[in-house]
């Protein structure tokens, strides 16, 4: 476990989040290499499908990130996601999947610090996890 | 749709050594060269600059690449920019893909240039792979109606109508209360010039009224905003006022004859009165009288009728009904203003329980020639002239303790200039302002405060925790810490001016849902971006201007108004839009017409209707933001979100966890 480097997909907004991802590297604020964003427009376009293919091709965690509650760019995107990955998390734990691996966070364009932590914090968390369990399964 | 092979070149580039300096670059274009249906790849030192760009177009023509996935800066910053050049070798501007490796790795990962690297190699692949699947887009083009709806009269909304109907286009300004002027007519002088606030802002009023292009409609409300950039389709409800605009001559002898006397005015907040019919101060635009139902004698016991008896134009008519106005503009602005602080939430200062405690526009009103006291500053207890006036900076702002952690920005200038027109008017009076920090940013405003100070006004740094009455004399003891000091202290006054900072208009929230538009963290609207876009909100066509969008004094207030009225021309001027084609695709064949996507649309652009072939859900492409939810949301898989397919997504999680 000690060299276990995991990899981790991020569904990002276009507006709040991969803003905030861009402005932590505008900052050069440094955070681990584990993490590869996709672009959503909204959160709310993230479907169950996403987070579960993501998991079933071995990612070890995933990420989630909007705007803050009421900042939504298209007003109440992110509500959505909210519901969406409060659902996901109690079907992962049917899965035999840590509801933990799944992560949702409101970061806006100007937190790129927040960005960083997040990150950070969450590649941690996994790292205690340990590889996606599905992994060992054969597909 | 059918696909042609796809023939994807790819562009790695160095940004200099922004990206080279922590990814080597050469390893991720031999990478990338080894992907399925990449026919190019290559780097360069800058894409973005012309040899760059020419590198792209030339590469186009001579590999027949109908795909370019480009490996650089973030989409926010050159997506355009790639577009354009795309375009310009041919190729449709919507069949190219960005991969972010310099503000999402290469200087995030500055210590691990192989992990970099390696990152690099898998947003390039997840690139790649959305980049086989893209399909031509093309961009809606709407007309755009050469009108603007202006919300809100005071000094920004009428700064911005006047420059558009000055550059030639309808305006139509709606006004909630019975005259336009907002704040600015309630001030007495304006910082740091002294201009009397009503010489310089009633002209502009009479502008607005006698304007050719202008359509005034005061005593009204918007009621609802549908449509979207260039066709939008206002509803705005037009009050009766009880006398018929179109003879009213603004004489004013109903008010003189009119019985009900004693109803508190408004505009003077409640220092002085008004009758039942009324305008709210004389310099009123439009001077037209208003009947105010709740005062009325008439509509509350049935009898009276003396202004229509002594009316000699004939105007009043108490059957007039409310009007429902139905308005086709192109752009909206909104200029909606600020309300004041209430001090009351600041109990230690005992607004509302000592009256000779009042706020910074309470004094305006008292210091105003035109106002309840004719311009003599008499405290409200006893109508005598105070001697010792306080004045408490920050009353609302810079206090997170109610919720108001922002700087209101106006009110260390309005207090120096309170603390000058007493020392003007009272000269032996002794003139204290109690402050945290004072800001005396603008033009002339450090030379303004210089020379209140040589007026011997007294400024003491220290916020004051406590204000309490003398019984008898009705005098405010203030207790304070002085910080330069470092000393509790306790000061007797006649009167104490609280310097009330700006909040967001109680009804913003309305206005906030009829507009769809966002609120930053201090509840005031929010600007497309705090620095490059300040006028525009996140809703195309629809601008921001004045205190609305947070506080601010007049010279900013109506520079901000002309941008407002400048970005708002743009669309009027251009005569049509183009709208990003990233809009959701309805396939009839599977669509179930379940309704699923209608509830979850925030913009109502995706309706279920009869067809001939059942129920299906229709997008209006030009109310169609592009967020997704429907696609999301849809059981049947039959919207497709262009740009953000469903088969896009999973070829990106596939190619970032196949690596």
């Amino acid at each position: 476990m000690v060299d276990f480097e995991p990899v981790i997909i991020a569904f990002t907004c276009n507006w709040c989040t991969y803003a905030g991802a861009d402005l932590a590297g505008t900052s050069k604020l440094q955070y681990p290499a584990n993490v590869r964003i996709i672009r959503l427009m909204c959160t709310g376009r993230l479907e169950p499908e996403f987070i579960l293919e993501a998991f079933k091709r071995g990612a070890d965690g995933v990420l989630v990130g909007g705007c803050h509650p009421g900042d939504c760019h298209y007003l109440e995107g992110n509500y959505k996601a909210n519901y969406r990955v409060a659902l996901i998390k109690e079907l992962l734990k049917t899965l035999g999947i840590e509801p933990e691996r799944l992560r949702l966070e409101w970061i806006s364009a100007s937190e790129g610090n927040k960005f960083a932590e997040v990150v950070t914090s969450f590649v941690e968390e996994i790292k205690k996890l340990g590889p996606n369990p599905l992994k060992e399964v054969k597909m | 749709m059918s696909r042609e092979e796809p023939r994807i070149g790819v562009f790695v580039c160095h940004c200099g050594t922004n990206i080279a300096g922590f990814v080597d670059v050469k390893s991720v274009v031999e990478f990338a060269s080894k992907q399925p249906n990449v026919v190019f790849a290559t780097d360069e030192r800058y894409v973005c600059s012309e040899p760059g760009q020419a590198l792209i177009r030339d590469s186009i023509k001579k590999y027949n690449l109908n795909r370019v996935v480009i490996a650089s800066c973030s989409p926010r910053m050159h997506e355009q920019t790639f577009r354009k050049t795309v375009e310009s070798a041919g190729l449709n501007p919507y069949l190219l893909e960005i991969a972010n490796i310099r503000e999402h790795c290469s200087w995030v990962h500055m210590q691990e240039p192989d992990k970099a690297t390696e990152k690099a190699k898998a947003l390039v692949t997840a690139a790649i792979a959305k980049a086989r699947l893209l399909e031509p887009l093309t961009p809606m083009r709407f007309k755009v109606t050469p009108a603007a709806l202006v919300i809100g009269g005071g000094i920004a909304g009428i700064q911005a109508s006047l420059d558009l109907a000055n550059m030639g286009f309808k305006v139509y300004l709606v006004e909630k209360t019975p005259s336009i002027g907002g704040h600015m007519a309630q001030l007495d002088k304006t910082f740091p010039t002294l201009d009397c606030s009503a010489c310089i802002l009633t002209p502009k009023m009479v502008d607005v009224a006698r304007h050719p292009n202008i359509t005034l409609l005061a005593y009204s409300e918007v009621k609802s905003v549908e449509g979207f950039i260039g066709n939008f389709k206002v509803k705005v409800l037009k009050k009766a006022r009880y006398v018929d605009e179109s003879k009213c001559t603004g004489c004013g002898t109903c008010a003189e004859k009119c019985p009900v006397k004693k109803v508190p005015n408004e505009f003077d907040l409640g220092l002085g009165y008004r009758s039942a019919i009324y305008v709210p101060f004389p310099q009123a635009v439009p001077l037209i009288y208003t009947i105010d139902k709740d005062n009325c004698l008439y509509f509350t016991k049935g009898v009276c009728k003396v202004c229509e008896k002594v009316c000699p134009a004939g105007a009043i008519d108490f059957n007039q009904k409310d009007e429902e106005l139905e308005l086709d503009v192109g752009v909206i602005i909104v200029a909606t203003g600020y309300d004041l602080f209430d001090p009351k939430q600041k109990p230690e200062y005992g607004y509302g329980r000592y009256k000779n405690v009042i706020t910074n526009l309470e004094f305006e009103r008292l210091v105003n020639a035109a106002g309840p006291t004719g311009g003599k500053i008499l405290r409200p207890s006893d109508h005598k002239e105070p001697k010792r006036v306080a004045f408490i900076q920050c009353v609302g702002s810079r206090d997170v303790k109610v919720g108001n952690p922002y700087c209101s920005r106006i009110c260390c200038m309005a207090s120096i200039k309170h603390a000058h027109q007493v020392k003007e008017k009272i000269p032996d009076a002794e003139v204290y302002v109690f402050y945290i920090d004072l800001r005396a940013f603008g033009k002339g405003y450090e030379e303004f405060f210089e020379r209140t100070q040589k007026e011997g006004v007294t400024f003491v740094r220290g916020k004051v925790a406590e204000i309490y009455q003398k019984p008898k004399t009705e005098n405010l003891v203030v207790r304070f810490e002085n910080t330069l000091l470092g000393k509790l202290m306790e000061m007797e006054f006649d009167m104490v001016v609280l310097a009330a900072g700006l909040i967001p208009r109680v009804d913003s929230e309305d206005i906030q849902k009829l507009l769809k538009l966002s609120r930053s963290p201090d509840k005031f609207f929010l600007e497309a971006h705090p620095k490059l876009r300040p006028v525009e909100t996140h809703t195309s066509g629809i601008y921001l201007c004045g205190c609305a969008q947070g506080p601010k004094d007049i010279p900013d207030t109506v520079a901000q108004a002309s941008a407002a009225a400048a970005q708002a021309a743009i669309p009027l001027m251009a005569g049509e839009v183009v709208a990003e084609p990233i809009t959701a695709y309805v396939d009839e064949e599977i669509c179930g017409g379940c309704r699923i996507c209608e509830s979850v649309c925030p913009y109502e652009a995706i309706k279920v209707e009869e067809t001939d072939k059942g129920r299906k859900a229709k997008v209006n492409e030009a109310l169609c933001r592009g967020c997704g939810a429907c696609g999301a949301a849809c059981p049947s898989g039959a919207i497709t979100m262009r740009g953000f397919t469903r088969e896009q997504i999973l070829a990106q999680i596939e190619a970032l966890l196949t690596m």
